[in-house]
C-alpha cells in the first residue's frame, strides 16, 4: 500500500491531543474525505489520542494518507509504552472504563473507523491501528 | 490558563463555545458554570456549540456533567447549534445526552429556555408574540 504522505506527533498533554485533531483534519480535507467522514476520523483520533495520553502515560501518533488502485485512506496509529491492555475484548466494549470516562472511545473509534486493531502487551505498551477508506 | 467566557442574559447563562477546546479547559468551563448558577441564581444555561466541529466523548460528558449540574441547582440547559455531522458522529459513537435539551439556533434555545420559566408560572410576560414574530422573516 502506497504511502503519499506520513506525519507524526507526540502526544504529551492535552494541547497535543487538540494538535493531533488538527493535523488529522487537515489530511482527511486534504485527501478529500467529506464532512462527515472528517468529522468521524477526527472523533475517533481524539479518542484514541486521550487513551494513549491518559493510560499509556504519553506516545506518538502517526497520520499516513494511502493510497489504492482506485481508494484513498488515512491511517493512523497510536502508539505508547505505557501498562498496556490486559483484555482487549473487554477493553473495546461500550461502558468498560478503568478511568472516570463513559467506556466509549475505543468501541465508538471502531465504529467510526473502517478496520481497527489494538496489538498490546502487557507492561510493554499499546499500539492502536486504524484507517477509514474513502 | 485561558477560559470561556460566560454571559449573562436576564436570568440566564450564555456560553458560545469557539475553539477547539482541549481537556482542561472544558473541565475548567463546567467548574465556571456551576459557580456562576450559583451565585447568580440562573435559571438556565445556553450552550452555544455551532462553531464545533467535532464532539467527542469527553466534550460530550462535559456537556452532560453541566447539565446534571445545573438541574441540581434548578437550571434547565440547552445545547444549540449542533453541526449535522456533529450529531451523526455523536450517534455513531453511541453517545446520547440524557437531560440536555437541544435547538437549532440560539434564538430558539432562548425560546426554549423563556417557554420552561413560563410553564413553571416564573416569567411573568403573559405571551411570546415578539418571539414568535422573528420567525415570519427577516424583520427584526
Ligand atoms: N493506550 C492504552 N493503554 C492502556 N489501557 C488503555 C489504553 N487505551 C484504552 N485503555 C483501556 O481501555 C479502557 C476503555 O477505553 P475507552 O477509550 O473505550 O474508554 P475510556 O477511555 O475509559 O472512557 P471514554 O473514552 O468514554 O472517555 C480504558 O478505561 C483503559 O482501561
Ligand atoms: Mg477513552
Amino acid at each position: 500500500m502506497p504511502v503519499q504522505r506520513s506525519d507524526a506527533l507526540p502526544i504529551r498533554n492535552a494541547s497535543d491531543v487538540v494538535a493531533v485533531r488538527q493535523l488529522v483534519r487537515t489530511r482527511a480535507q486534504e485527501a478529500g474525505f467529506n464532512l462527515v467522514d472528517q468529522t468521524r476520523i477526527v472523533t475517533a483520533a481524539s479518542e484514541l489520542a486521550r487513551n494513549t495520553l491518559d493510560y499509556g502515560g504519553g506516545g506518538r501518533a502517526t497520520v499516513q494518507v494511502l493510497t489504492e488502485t482506485g481508494r484513498t485512506g488515512l491511517r493512523m496509529l497510536f502508539e505508547d509504552e505505557g501498562p498496556g491492555i490486559p483484555d482487549i475484548e473487554l477493553a473495546l466494549r461500550d461502558g468498560y472504563t478503568t478511568g472516570h470516562g463513559l467506556g466509549l472511545g475505543l468501541g465508538g473509534a471502531r465504529r467510526l473507523m473502517n478496520d481497527l486493531r489494538i496489538e498490546s502487551q502487557p507492561g510493554k505498551g499499546t499500539r492502536v491501528d486504524t484507517v477509514r477508506w474513502r | 490558563m485561558d477560559r470561556i467566557p460566560i454571559l449573562k442574559m436576564g436570568r440566564f447563562l450564555l456560553v458560545t463555545i469557539q475553539v477547539d477546546m482541549h481537556d482542561r479547559l472544558a473541565l475548567a468551563l463546567q467548574d465556571d458554570l456551576t459557580a456562576r448558577i450559583t451565585e447568580t441564581g440562573a435559571r438556565g444555561v445556553l450552550i452555544d456549540i455551532s462553531a464545533l466541529e467535532m464532539v467527542d466523548s469527553f466534550i460530550g460528558r462535559m456537556i452532560a456533567n453541566i447539565a446534571s449540574m445545573a438541574r441540581i441547582l434548578d437550571a434547565e440547559t440547552v445545547v444549540t447549534g449542533m453541526q449535522p455531522a456533529v450529531a451523526i458522529t455523536l450517534v455513531e459513537l453511541g453517545l446520547d445526552l440524557p437531560g440536555v435539551r437541544t435547538a437549532l439556533t440560539v434564538e430558539r434555545g432562548m425560546r426554549l429556555l423563556r417557554s420552561v420559566l413560563r410553564a413553571a408560572g416564573e416569567l411573568e410576560e403573559p405571551s411570546d408574540a415578539d418571539d414568535e414574530g422573528s420567525d415570519a422573516g427577516p424583520a427584526e
